[in-house]
Parts: C-alpha cells; structure tokens; sequence
C-alpha cells in the first residue's frame, strides 16, 4: 500500500509488522514517535505485543533480554544517550545470542545538548557485537527493520540488529513508503536455546577462560556467517517486493576515478554531488556503506577515496576512513563533516571531492589553527 | 486410592507445612554449590527453591549467587538461571514475565539478588518493575556488604560494622529498602531471616500465590564478612531476630502483621551487645555507633508496631 510516512513511523509501521511479543522501550528525542506509534498500536489493537513502558533504556535492552531468552520476538528503540546508558546491556544481548531487534535513531552526544544527527551513538557500539545496518530513506528505513528480524533470527546469525536512521533528516522527514503483505516472510521465531523449565540449564554463569574464548569466537563466526545470510534475505525481499539492497548503495561508479563514501542520509545528499562533479568532468562516484556491522568487502582498488565521516574517534580519527583505510588498504582524503547536525549540502560535498588531498584530514567549517 | 495418592504427593503443595520434615523432598539447589562453608544465602536458596518448585525461573545478577551456582559447564541449579548484570535483575525478569504471560504461561520469575544489586545499583530497576506491577518475586537476600568482591561497604551495611571500604567502621545507618518498597504498595512483601527456613517457605508460597510484584528481603549471616566461625551461622540469624536487629513480618495488602518471635523480641529483647559481640566485624564499634543503631531499630519497630495496630 502507498502511504507516506516519517522515518520513525516507517519503522514503527514494520515492527508492528513483524509482531514481536514484547516491545520495552524508553522514550528519547529524536526516538520519541517510534514508541509513541507503538503504544497507540498496542492500545488500538492492531499491534498484540506486550509493552513494557520501562524506566530507563538499561532497563529496556534488560527486559528485552529477560523476554528474548524465553523464545519471544523482541523489538525496542532509543537514540544517542539512550544506547550509550544501553552499552552494558547490547553485550549481554550478544553474549546470549539473542536476536533483539532495535532501531536507533542516531544523535549527537552531549555535553551540550544537541538532539540533532551524528553517527557517534552507534560507532561507540561498534564492538558490542551487534549487526549495524544504516538506511537513508523512509523506504529504506521500513524495509531494513523488517528484514532485521528476519537476519537476527536465522539461526546462522542469532544476534542482534541495529537499525539506524539519522536523527530529524530522516526520522522526521516524511516521504513516500510502499508498505508490504510481508506473508511468510518473517517465519515464527525459534530460539534454540531458549529457556525451558522442563529442561532446566544455566544461562551466562562463571566461565573459565577456555570456554570463554570459544564463546567469543563463536560470535564472530556467526557474524562471518550473517554476511550471506544477509545477502540472502535481502535477495529474497528484492524476489518478493522488488526493492533491492545490498551491503553498500553505488551511484555512478563504473567507471570513477573518485569515490565519495558516506552512510545515512548523508549517501543520498551525495549523489547531487556526484551530479554537479560529472557535469564538470570529473569521474565521480558515489559510495553509500549500508551494513557497518559486518564490515563488506570493498573494492576501491585503482580509484581515490574520499570518505564522510559523522562521528570522530579522538586521539585517532573518523572511524569510518579508519575502517577503510585498514580494510581496503587504501589511503584516503578524510572529511569529518556533519557533527551535531551541522549542515552539509551537495555543493559542500561536491567540494570536498575537488580539494581532495589523500592522505589528509580536514574537519568542515573548522579553520585550521595548528 | 488414587486420589489418596495425589493427595500424599500434592498436600506439600497446597497444605500449610507445620515442620521442616514435611518440606519438599525434591533439591533444585544441588549439593555441588561453590558456595563458602556456612553460607546462608545458599540455604535460603534451597528453601525458596523448594516453594517455587520446579516451574520457575531464577534472574540472577551479579552476587554470590553468580558464583555458588558453580563453573561451565557444570551447575548446581535444577532450574533455569538466567544470569545477568549487575543493575539488570528487576527489569529482566519484567521481560521475562511479559514473555511468560504473552506465551500464556505461569512460570515463576523470581528475581534473586544479594543487598548490593537490590539497595544500591538495581534500585531504579527494581523500583521501575515493582511501578509498573510486574507479575514476579524479587527476593534479596541481605548479608549486608558487597560479599561476592570480599565485603565492601553497601548501602545496606549496618552502621558501625567495617567492611573492606570503611575500615573504620561504617558512619551512616542501613538504608531502609522496605520502606522504599513499601512505598510502591506491592501486594505483598515480607522479610525472612536464614535461621527461620520454615517461615521463609512459607512467605515465598503465599507470594508466589500472589498476582503483581512481590518483595521478600531476607536477612542472610555471611561467615567470611561479618568474622565469626562457620558453625555458628544459624545462632547469628537467630540472635539477630532476637534482639530485634531483624524483624520478621509481612505487609500484604498494606495490612502488616508481625511474626510472634518478633512481637516477643520488641517486648523482650535480648541486648544488642550480644548480636554484635558474635561478630568482629563490629569489634572496637564506638558507643555513639552503638546507640544510633538502638534508636534506629526502636524506631523501625515502633513504626512498624504502629502499622500493625493501624495507628498509621
């Protein structure tokens, strides 16, 4: 059905889809309509899910845990301090292999306060173990959480998956959406492992350091392996709704000598860019990195790089030029742009691409002092 | 015949127990525990687990409990325990129960919790289940310090008594949990005490008979941090009951009704002098310490007393 929606609502709309049985969530701007949409679902009937309104986001990825162990779908949200106050908790969810669901609408930290977007919530959670996947439209936005359960709870996988949507340039902005009958799309959950009063064991207890390690190392084989399951579900949704998505979003780059790459919203903002480069002469491309978790496989061999970065690692650098740099083995000219909502426009990216220096640093709308 | 038979096998179930012997025979708490020697949570464990039976599931967050239940891949638990962080338990057994009933399902979800993850950093969890009515038992079992890390202070330490942290001995008075409980109006809540096994399964019974949240606190002597023999870890819960340090009572339906041993403890307390001298970990207690600790359990009684009579 063609609609139009918000980002936030999109995303509300395909979790109502996917009917989890328990949604525990906490309520933070810009996250805010995702779990008001929820309530008003739950309450009008349309959504049979559990709604546990709690008292903090540590409670809510613990209650979505407490829920998830039992065999029951789970879905939450939150934003920027919320997932932060979330960090103990997103490892817990990973350690027990359970397949949580969360939409996180990506906003800059404090202090000061700033509501507005910023890619450092998620990034902090880089190593939690969790399956990030980054969407720049409303579209987008419901396609991918409906796809998230289903890639969580495949039993190649069994983690958890983030969702993530940049704060107000895009879970506030309304766009057209195309909703589906998803049928058997998402099939009944089936956690192995879940809890069983009949079979009584013991979940997470004091473990020795041989054990431990292959604990470890059996999250990281699940995350190797969510790479074709991801493939495949993804494959299957384009067979099914004819809406295609892979790990990264190409604009023009056959045949680029140069590739801006950037994630969120900022990915669409740049194909203008790309645009106006073309009309110039210069071989343009650009590179929107959708899944950050696990990390693609990129080809960039041949061509310069210019990478967006909205988030910083300080003392270090852009975490995600630093990803590429080490993955592709390629240098690149690293931007960092877009901090705490700060305006960038397809003329400003069109630019970083002509003053690329490779091997540089450059902070947009900062003039260098030392 | 046949219905004698399930009655002999069901009366422990429904009928009140008079004796220890009629307890259930069946252990979820095997023997197999790494727990210290004279632990009294551990026994309190199996009491609690031996009311709930085996259709329950334990939330258990970072205390002693994470530890006595033993090592991967063995356990001494015959019911699923989920373990999890330390400011966690409340608000994962929300999720759990939430679960449970959108599965149709009545399994027990009781929350298992030393003073630390209780008084201190699970007290926004726990105040936000009990809020929110969550259908589940939260018991804390009390040995008054952080035990699991070698007895530091917590909220719940006693004033006077030294722990790692205040080697001086503590400054403030035990925070007082049950009131902050008491103030969410849960159905039904009640203290217990290690020494009393039979009281503590008849208190976890009626609340897991009980619709909403429910709060058990249970005063749990701990050999290694409060520094007295292992043997003599029933005499100090005992002495604790007696001269009235620990009151045993219920609040259910907001109506308190304090036990006899209690009621006789108020009227009759053996001196303070004798529960504090069993411990080192009170040894060189200022005079000061000693008679704030007085004013504050005649306090608490005479609060409670007054409840009792409806004189509040």
């Amino acid at each position: 059905m063609l609609t139009i929606a918000t980002g936030n609502k999109a995303v509300a709309i395909a979790a109502r889809e996917a009917q989890p049985d328990v949604v525990a969530a906490y309520p933070i701007t810009p996250q805010t309509e995702i779990v008001e949409q929820i309530a008003n679902y739950v309450t009008d009937g349309s959504m049979r899910s559990q709604y546990i309104p709690v008292e903090s986001e540590h409670s809510a990825m613990a209650a979505c845990i407490g829920a998830s162990v039992t065999g029951a779908r789970t879905f939450t949200a939150t934003s920027s301090h919320g997932l932060l106050y979330m960090h103990e908790m997103l490892h817990w969810a990973t350690g027990s292999r359970l397949p949580i669901v969360m939409a996180n609408v990506n906003r800059a930290l404090g202090p000061g306060w700033n509501t507005w977007a910023e890619h450092s919530d998620a990034f902090s959670q880089r190593d939690t173990g969790w399956l990030q996947v980054f969407v720049a439209t409303v579209q987008e936005a419901y396609d991918a959480t409906l796809m998230a359960f289903r890639i969580a709870e495949h039993h190649d996988v069994l983690l958890p998956v983030m969702v993530n949507l940049d704060g107000f340039s895009l879970s506030h902005i309304t766009q057209s959406l195309e909703t589906v009958e998803i049928g058997d799309f998402i099939p009944p959950i089936d956690l192995p492992h879940r809890i069983d009063t009949a079979h009584p064991v013991g979940y997470g207890p004091m473990t020795g350091p041989d054990q431990y390690f292959r604990f470890r190392w059996d999250i990281e084989r699940s995350m190797r392996d969510a790479v074709q399951v991801i493939a495949d579900v993804e494959s299957d949704f384009s067979n099914r709704f004819g809406r295609q998505y892979g790990p990264t979003e190409e604009y023009r780059c056959e045949d680029a000598d140069v590739i801006l790459i950037s994630m969120g919203t900022f990915g669409k903002e740049a194909e203008m860019a790309i645009d106006i480069l073309r009309e110039e002469g210069i071989r343009a491309g650009g590179m929107r990195l959708r899944w950050f978790r696990p990390f693609p496989k990129l080809d960039l061999a041949g061509r310069e790089v210019v990478v967006i970065d909205r988030d910083y690692s300080f003392g270090f650098g852009g975490v995600l030029a630093h990803a590429i740099r080490s993955t592709c083995r390629t240098d690149v000219y690293s931007v960092i742009a877009g901090l705490g909502g700060q305006e960038v426009t397809y003329d400003d990216m069109a630019e970083f691409v002509r003053s690329r220096a490779i091997g540089t640093e450059y902070w947009f709308g900062v003039t260098p002092d030392v | 015949m046949l219905i004698v038979i399930i009655i002999i096998k069901y009366d422990r179930y429904i009928l009140p127990v008079t004796y220890m012997s009629e307890l259930p025979k069946e252990e979820y708490l095997k023997k197999c525990t790494t727990a210290c020697a004279g632990c009294s949570s551990s026994l309190c464990l199996r009491y609690v687990l031996k009311a709930a039976g085996p259709d329950t599931v334990l939330v258990v967050p970072a205390c002693c409990t994470s530890v006595l239940q033993g090592i991967y891949p063995t356990t001494a638990m015959n019911v699923p325990v989920y373990n999890v962080a330390f400011a966690a338990a409340a608000a994962c057994a929300s999720g759990m129960s939430s679960a449970f009933s959108a599965a149709g399902k009545e399994t027990n979800v009781i929350a298992y919790a030393g003073d630390g993850g209780t008084v201190d950093i699970g007290i926004q969890a726990l105040s936000g289940a009990l809020e929110r009515g969550t259908n589940f038992l939260y018991i804390c079992y009390d040995n008054e310090a952080y035990g699991n890390t070698g007895m530091q202070r917590s909220g719940a330490t006693p004033i006077g008594a030294r722990t790692t942290t205040t080697p001086g001995g503590k400054i403030e008075t035990k925070k007082d949990i049950d009131r902050i409980v008491a103030a969410h109006e849960p159905p039904y809540m009640a203290t217990a005490c290690s020494a009393y096994p039979l009281d503590l399964y008849k208190k976890v019974k009626k609340a897991l008979s009980i619709k909403g949240p429910k709060f058990i606190h249970i005063l749990a002597p701990c050999p290694p941090g409060w520094r007295y023999p292992a043997e003599k870890t029933v005499e100090l819960g005992k002495l604790a009951v007696r001269t009235g340090v620990w009151m045993l009572y219920e609040r259910e339906a907001g109506k308190v009704t304090i036990n006899g041993i209690s009621k006789a403890a108020m009227k009759k307390p053996l001196p303070l002098e004798e529960y504090l001298s069993a411990q080192d970990r009170f040894k060189g207690i200022s005079p000061d310490a000693v008679r704030e600790m007085q004013l504050t359990l005649e306090r608490s009684q005479r609060r409670l007393l007054n409840e009792e009579e409806g004189r509040c």
